[in-house]
C-alpha cells in the first residue's frame, strides 16, 4: 500500500538485467565486439522507453532518476537561457527535487514563482497566467502529485508556456503506467521519468528533452548521451528500467482500471466505516493508485506504526518527509492546518493489490483508529 | 527506528485515560506540532495515587506519556518533580534525535500536572 515510495522489480525485469552483470557487462563507449553488445542493448533500451511514450529514442536521456532528471531539466534550462531571462514558474506542491533545486537557483540570481492551487491541489490556471514575465523562461509542473495524488491540467499549461515563448518541464515520476502518455499529443519540452516506481530497480531514470530543445549538461565528463549527461551508462539498470517501461506502457489499461477500483473501495469503504475521515485531494482528477485520508484528532505516523504492526505498509506525507516532522507541504498548499493535516496518511496501491487486502487495510484502519482517538485528549467523540 | 520498549509502551499504553476527580491537570504541546498530552495526577498525603495520561501524537509521544505514569505513580511529589525528559527517554532505552525534543514532553505534563494542585491547594 506504499508503492509511490516505491516498488517490487518484476521477476521478468530482473531476469531481462541479469546477463548484464555476468557476461554482457561492456561498456557501451568502447569500440570492441563486448563494448558494441552494449552500445547497441543500450539503445535498444531507449528506443523501447521512447515508444512507451511516443517519442522519438533520440528524445530520451538516461539518468540516475527522477531526481537528477528534475535537477537537470531546470538547471539545464536555468544555465542554457540565464540571457534571455532568469525567471522561473513552478508549483507550491512540487516533489522537493523540484522545489529544492529551485530554492538553489534562487541563490544563484534566479527568481522563482510558487504558484498556489486550490483545495484539491489543481494549480490555478490564472495565477500561472499572471505570474508570467517577459523574463520568464520555464514552467515546472508535475504531472501528478506524489502525496496527494492530483493530475494537474498539463495540456493547458503547455499551451500557455507555448503562446508565451516559455519552456515546460513536467515531473512525471508518478504517471508512467498509470495515466498514457503521448508526446505527440502533448506539448511538453522536457519531462523527467523514473524506473523504481514502475517495478523497475533503483538509480535509474530519463528525461524526455523534445528535439530541437538545448539544455546545459550539469555532470561533465566523457560526453555521454550526447554530452548531456557524461558518465559511464548504468546498463543493468537502463535495461531493467526500459523492460519496467514496456511493461507498464503495455499493460496500463488493465493495471490502471484494477487500480482504480480498489482506490475507490478504499476511499468509499473507509468514509462509511470510520467518522470524520476525508479524502485529501481531488476525487476524480487523480491517479488511479493514490489515495491520501485523513483521519481527525489522531496523528499519522501513530497510524502508520500501527499499521506497519498488522504488516501493511503506508505512509505520512512522502517517504521522504518521514524524518522530518513538518506538517507535508502538499497538505499545507491545500489549505489544511497543520492539526489536521497531521492525521493523513496515504495509501499508494500496486498492480497486485487485491480487493482482499484493501478490505484489510479497512478492518486494520477501524480497529486502529479506535484505538488512537481514545487515547488522544481532543477526541471530541 | 524506536527501541523495543518505546514500542512496547506505544502498543500497549498503561494508564490509559482520564481521571475525573483529578486533584491536577497538565496539558502541553499544541496539536498543531503534532504532540499534544494531557497527565491527570490523583494525591493522597504527597503521594501520587493515581496518574493517567490522553495523548495526541507520534509513537515517542504516546510512549513517553505512558512511561512517565508508570515511573511517577507511588511517588513523593517532590520525587516526582525530579524526572526529567532525559529520564523518560532513558528509562524508554533511548528516543531518536529527532524526537527528543518535540516528542519527549511527558516530563513537561506532569510538571504541569503537580504546578496545577498545588496551585489548587494554596486556595
Amino acid at each position: 500500500m506504499d508503492h509511490a515510495a516505491t516498488t517490487d522489480v518484476d521477476p521478468d525485469v530482473i531476469d531481462a538485467m541479469l546477463p548484464y552483470f555476468r557476461h554482457y557487462y561492456g561498456n557501451p563507449s568502447s569500440l570492441h565486439s563486448f563494448g558494441a553488445k552494449a552500445a547497441q542493448d543500450l539503445e535498444d533500451s531507449r528506443l523501447k522507453v521512447a515508444k512507451g511514450i511516443n517519442a522519438r529514442p533520440e528524445e530520451i536521456i538516461f539518468t540516475s532518476g527522477g531526481t537528477e532528471s528534475d535537477n537537470l531539466a531546470i538547471k539545464g534550462i536555468a544555465y542554457k537561457n540565464s540571457r534571455q531571462g532568469k525567471h522561473i514558474i513552478t508549483s507550491k506542491i512540487e516533489h522537493p527535487a523540484v522545489l529544492n533545486t529551485c530554492r538553489f537557483l534562487e541563490k544563484k540570481g534566479f527568481e522563482v514563482t510558487y504558484v498556489p492551487v486550490d483545495n484539491s491541489g489543481i494549480v490555478n490556471i490564472e495565477d500561472l497566467k499572471d505570474s508570467i514575465r517577459t523574463d520568464t523562461i520555464l514552467i515546472s509542473i508535475m504531472h501528478a502529485n506524489n502525496e496527494i495524488g492530483t493530475l494537474q491540467p498539463i495540456d493547458e499549461i503547455s499551451k500557455i508556456a507555448k503562446t508565451n515563448e516559455v519552456y515546460f518541464h513536467t515531473d512525471a515520476v508518478q504517471t508512467v503506467g498509470k495515466i498514457p502518455i503521448d508526446m505527440e499529443k502533448i506539448d511538453v519540452d522536457l519531462m523527467s521519468l523514473s524506473s523504481h516506481k514502475i517495478h523497475g530497480p533503483k538509480g535509474v531514470g530519463a528525461l524526455y528533452i523534445k528535439k530541437g530543445v538545448s539544455i546545459e549538461p550539469i555532470l561533465h565528463g566523457g560526453e555521454h548521451e550526447r554530452g548531456i549527461r557524461s558518465g559511464t551508462e548504468n546498463i543493468a539498470g537502463i535495461i531493467g528500467f526500459a523492460k519496467a517501461f514496456e511493461l507498464a506502457t503495455s499493460n496500463l489499461e488493465n493495471n490502471s482500471k484494477k487500480m482504480l477500483k480498489l482506490r475507490n473501495h478504499l476511499i468509499e469503504s473507509v468514509k462509511k466505516r470510520i467518522p470524520e475521515s476525508y479524502l485529501n485531494g481531488h476525487q476524480t482528477k487523480c491517479l488511479p493508485n493514490i489515495a491520501n485520508l485523513r483521519f481527525s484528532f489522531i496523528e499519522g505516523e501513530s497510524i502508520v506504526l500501527m499499521l506497519d504492526m498488522k504488516g501493511i505498509a503506508a505512509s505520512t506525507g512522502s517517504a521522504c518527509s518521514s524524518k522530518n516532522l513538518k506538517a507535508s507541504h502538499v497538505l499545507e498548499s491545500i489549505g489544511l492546518q497543520p492539526e489536521v493535516s497531521h492525521g493523513s496518511i496515504r495509501f499508494s496501491l500496486g498492480k497486485d493489490n487485491t480487493l482482499e487486502e484493501v478490505d484489510y487495510v479497512v478492518d486494520s484502519l477501524e480497529t486502529i483508529i479506535k484505538k488512537l482517538r481514545e487515547m488522544s485528549p481532543i477526541a471530541k467523540m | 527506528m524506536y527501541s523495543k520498549k518505546v514500542m512496547d509502551h506505544f502498543t500497549t499504553p498503561r494508564n490509559v485515560g482520564e481521571i475525573e476527580d483529578a486533584d491536577g491537570i497538565g496539558e502541553v504541546g499544541n496539536p498543531s506540532c503534532g504532540d499534544m498530552m494531557t497527565i491527570y495526577i490523583k494525591v493522597n498525603d504527597g503521594i501520587l495515587e493515581d496518574v493517567k495520561f490522553k495523548t495526541f501524537g507520534c509513537g515517542a509521544a504516546i510512549a513517553t506519556s505512558s512511561m512517565i505514569t508508570e515511573m511517577a505513580k507511588g511517588k513523593t511529589i517532590e520525587e516526582a518533580r525530579k524526572i526529567t525528559r532525559d529520564d523518560v527517554a532513558n528509562e524508554l532505552e533511548g528516543l531518536p534525535a529527532v524526537k527528543m525534543h518535540c516528542s519527549n514532553l511527558a516530563a513537561d505534563a506532569l510538571n504541569s500536572a503537580i504546578d496545577d494542585y498545588i496551585k489548587k491547594n494554596k486556595d
